[in-house]
């Protein structure tokens, strides 16, 4: 006993010391490497680098071309957890206390077994592969473009659009994607989440007489709403990405006028278009803050009294 | 604790709570230090050199060894994998190498993404000896080139030519291969595939309906009126993904108007040359196919592929490309046995054009380079000098369908590909009047973004003529203010 105290931190020591070695080595020696390339001028294929100071970030509040990414990431970042969270929840909720019939007091609507297998496809699906279907949906008419041909043989042929020639639908059409893609992840954590929630909450809300979508607010909601937190934040995370589906779909100037752009596509062009390594770096550097301030925001808004089961 | 009864649960978290902090501090305790174990990206390879002043190995220079390749030392090669594939090297290049120096043992590689493979490799110093740069994920000439990155190959065009020892390289090239791969006055890049561009046709279509080939701007307009009114559209171009194509016949025909001057101005970077009254006429002509709906409808909302496919599947007659377009294409083509694609040179603008009509654009092309850390440079130049044997490149003709900068492997060359073989006829009728402009090579970002956001709004007619001008001198003036490019010119 004694002896085990005596000798615990040299102990735990020696199974934690290889971790975090690792971390530091591969994690965060990279980021403070970003962050010193970013007051370089390094061209990202040479030895040497000249240290220029701040420029690099005075260029980049100079630039129009980044503020459009910059916007268009807050645009991911407020618009897509929000619609994938909503329907994550609302898809979840019918695939698992939605249906109200066969005696049982809690069960999925009709059919859910099979809707939750659809559901999941598209997170099977590489970025890339979603992308260029994307492409093709939007794409026009004559061209093979899903969307246009549906439209036309449902007779709403007015409404069709050059979706990808018109700047002003990009970033919508990304957001569109994003949640496509992203959604069926959210059903299945959040169907997990609402699992683990007693029958018997939901036995006796159903006895009290609560409707189905007060049911809802006052038992599901407050019960996953931990799950939902985590996944508000790695949701986050996921739209200040959005570099592949953009990439693919729209190219490495970020569609027309590149008004379609976000940073990761930025850096992509400053590092490999423009070798402009530094100035990649320094666009990095942004993403990172941004990334951390907006992570401790949601989880210092999001925080909320616990619910214990049991 | 066993022979406590009280519960020790509640001072758990204290516990852990502790513990995490350790932690952290370990963890950032750590960091530093990680930082210094950590193999940096960026400055390894900088000791490295200051250490070893590298000393290239060399061999005894001789009539028939005119760089001194060191005989017994591995030659390591890069080729891009992509269009033209890398059996070209392994089936005819590496033969005719070998056969000469059968000692030298070339180490063949073949990339997809040249860039993903051999940028670490520069930063640390030992790249390999030969590269393909091109492809997608190709680096930057230009930035390896002010970075000091690439050998000087002006001992490689002053060398005797493979075939004939009293005929140095440079005189068996075809005139600009050497300027167009030339940065800050010093040849770093062989451009050895050779393209031709022009406006390309649907010669059934033309033929079967007694359409004219338009030699003038004002008989475009009359032929695309009669497509119009066939129920076919006249013009396709390379959509969302590159509206730059359109500034070839652009440019050309500006070109053909007042003289190639123009074009040297704009690669100068000269302020207004975007101005120049030809231009503005040029940019005048293109937003009227625009104005009149001669363009495959939705083509602006296209994947450059998509569109390129409309066309050689008869849904337009006219396409601006270069003459790798019937290798891409080569799909669509073989859809339909009748179909035949030709080239033509961009029409006059004016009956008083400074240059005749069979003026083409022309311009070496598939940059191949040799680093400067390469450990053998010497081979790596012999390995150049057998590729622009004329064994080298009718073979490479042969077998990729495309011609080379060695004027005479082209000559006489019979192509069984009938857009190639109408584009190496229109090289030869325009004989002394090539053009080509390196603005776009030197400055791949003004090019794109740049004017190709530009010109996609021009092509919409959705910007006026000046509006376009202005954008184009923006970013072109962008470029030139920027410092941290190093600038190049040229000379008529």
């Amino acid at each position: 006993m004694t002896a085990l105290r005596h000798g615990k931190y040299p102990f735990i020591l020696v199974f934690l010391l290889p971790p975090v070695g690792i971390y530091a080595l591969y994690m965060l020696s990279p980021y403070v490497q970003a962050i010193h390339i970013s007051m370089t001028d390094w061209s990202g294929l040479t030895a040497t680098q000249t240290f220029i100071g701040f420029d690099n970030y005075v260029e980049m509040w100079n630039d129009d071309q980044l503020r459009t990414a910059l916007r268009n990431n807050l645009i991911l970042l407020v618009v897509v957890p929000v619609l994938t969270l909503l329907l994550g929840l609302f898809f979840a909720s019918m695939l698992n206390v939605g249906g109200r019939s066969r005696g049982a007091a809690v069960a999925g609507v009709r059919g859910s077994s099979i809707y939750k297998v659809v559901y999941f496809f598209p997170q099977v699906l590489p970025h890339a592969i979603v992308a260029i279907v994307f492409a093709y949906v939007f794409a026009p008419s004559n061209a093979g473009g899903i969307l246009n041909n549906v439209l036309e043989a449902i007779g709403l042929g007015g409404l069709t659009q050059l979706w990808l020639a018109e700047p002003k639908y990009l970033i919508w059409i990304v957001v569109l994607v994003m949640t496509w893609a992203f959604v069926g992840f959210y059903v299945v954590l959040f169907s997990a989440a609402m699992q683990s929630i007693p029958l018997d909450i939901y036995e006796a809300a159903l006895l009290d007489g609560s409707s189905r979508l007060t049911t809802f607010r006052k038992v599901t909601l407050p019960l996953v709403w931990d799950t939902v937190q985590v996944g508000w934040v790695y949701m986050a995370i996921q739209a200040m990405d959005g570099f592949a589906i953009v990439h693919i779909m729209l190219g490495v100037n970020g569609g027309v006028q590149g008004s379609g752009d976000v940073l990761g596509v930025a850096i992509y062009r400053a590092a490999f278009a423009q070798s402009d390594f530094g100035y990649a770096a320094a666009i990095g550097v942004l993403m990172l803050v941004l990334t951390m301030t907006i992570v401790l925001l949601f989880m210092r808004i999001l925080r909320r009294e616990k619910v214990e089961l049991a | 604790m066993s022979s406590s009864t009280e519960r020790t649960i509640p001072r758990m978290p204290t516990n852990r709570r502790t513990f995490l902090q350790r932690m952290a501090v370990a963890g950032v305790a750590l960091g530093p230090g990680g930082v210094f174990l950590a193999s940096c990206a960026t400055s390894e390879g900088a000791d490295e050199d200051e250490g070893e002043a590298e000393e290239e190995p060399q061999g005894e220079v001789s009539e028939d060894n005119p760089f001194g390749v060191p005989d017994g030392e591995p030659l390591e090669i890069f080729i891009f994998d992509g269009g033209f594939g890398d059996e070209y090297a392994t089936e005819i290049h590496q033969p005719i190498f070998s056969e000469k120096w059968p000692d030298v043992q070339i180490n063949h590689n073949a990339a997809v993404d040249i860039g993903a493979e051999l940028q670490a490799r520069f930063v640390a110093g030992d790249p390999p000896d030969f590269i393909n740069n091109s492809g997608d994920g190709a680096m930057d000439t230009g930035q390896l080139a002010s970075d000091g990155q690439l050998y000087d190959l002006t001992e490689l065009f002053d060398a005797p030519s493979w075939d004939d020892p009293d005929t140095p390289v440079r005189d068996i090239l075809i005139p600009g291969t050497i300027e167009i791969g030339t940065r800050d006055g010093k040849p770093q890049v062989l451009n050895y595939a050779f393209t031709v561009f022009g406006l390309w046709y649907n010669k059934t279509l033309l033929d079967e309906n007694g359409w004219p080939v338009p030699t003038t701007w004002q008989e475009m307009m009359d032929v695309c009126a009669d497509i119009k009114a066939f129920g076919i559209a006249p013009w396709v171009y390379q959509g969302v993904t590159a509206p730059s194509y359109m500034n070839w016949p652009l440019l050309v025909m500006a070109a053909k108007l007042a003289g190639p001057e123009i074009l040297l101005a704009v690669d100068n970077l000269e302020e207004g040359a975007w101005g120049h009254e030809a231009i503005r006429e040029s940019a005048a002509a293109i937003r009227s196919l625009a104005e009149n709906d001669y363009f495959l409808p939705g083509v602006e909302g296209m994947e450059f592929r998509d569109a390129q496919g409309l066309w050689a599947r008869g849904e337009a007659v006219f396409c601006p490309s270069g003459s790798w377009l019937e290798n891409e294409e080569a799909d669509a083509i073989a859809e339909n046995p009748t179909f035949e694609m030709t080239m033509m040179p961009e029409p006059l603008l004016s009956e008083n054009s400074v240059m005749p009509l069979e003026t083409v654009r022309a311009t070496a092309g598939e940059p191949y380079i040799i680093p400067a850390d390469a450990a053998n440079p010497r081979a790596a130049m012999e390995y150049m000098r057998a590729m622009l044997s004329v064994e080298g490149a009718r073979g490479f003709t042969e077998a990729v369908t495309s011609l080379t900068s060695v004027a005479e492997a082209n000559e006489g060359v019979e192509f069984e590909a009938p857009g190639l073989s109408s584009a190496q006829a229109a090289l030869t009728a325009a004989g002394d009047n090539v053009i080509n402009w390196l603005y776009s090579t030197w400055y791949p970002t003004m090019e794109s973004p740049g004017i190709d956001q530009a010109t996609a709004t021009l092509l919409r007619a959705d910007i006026t003529v000046d509006e376009w001008v202005q954008q184009c001198e923006a970013a072109a003036a962008e470029i030139r203010n920027d410092d941290s490019i190093t600038k190049q010119t040229r000379e008529a």
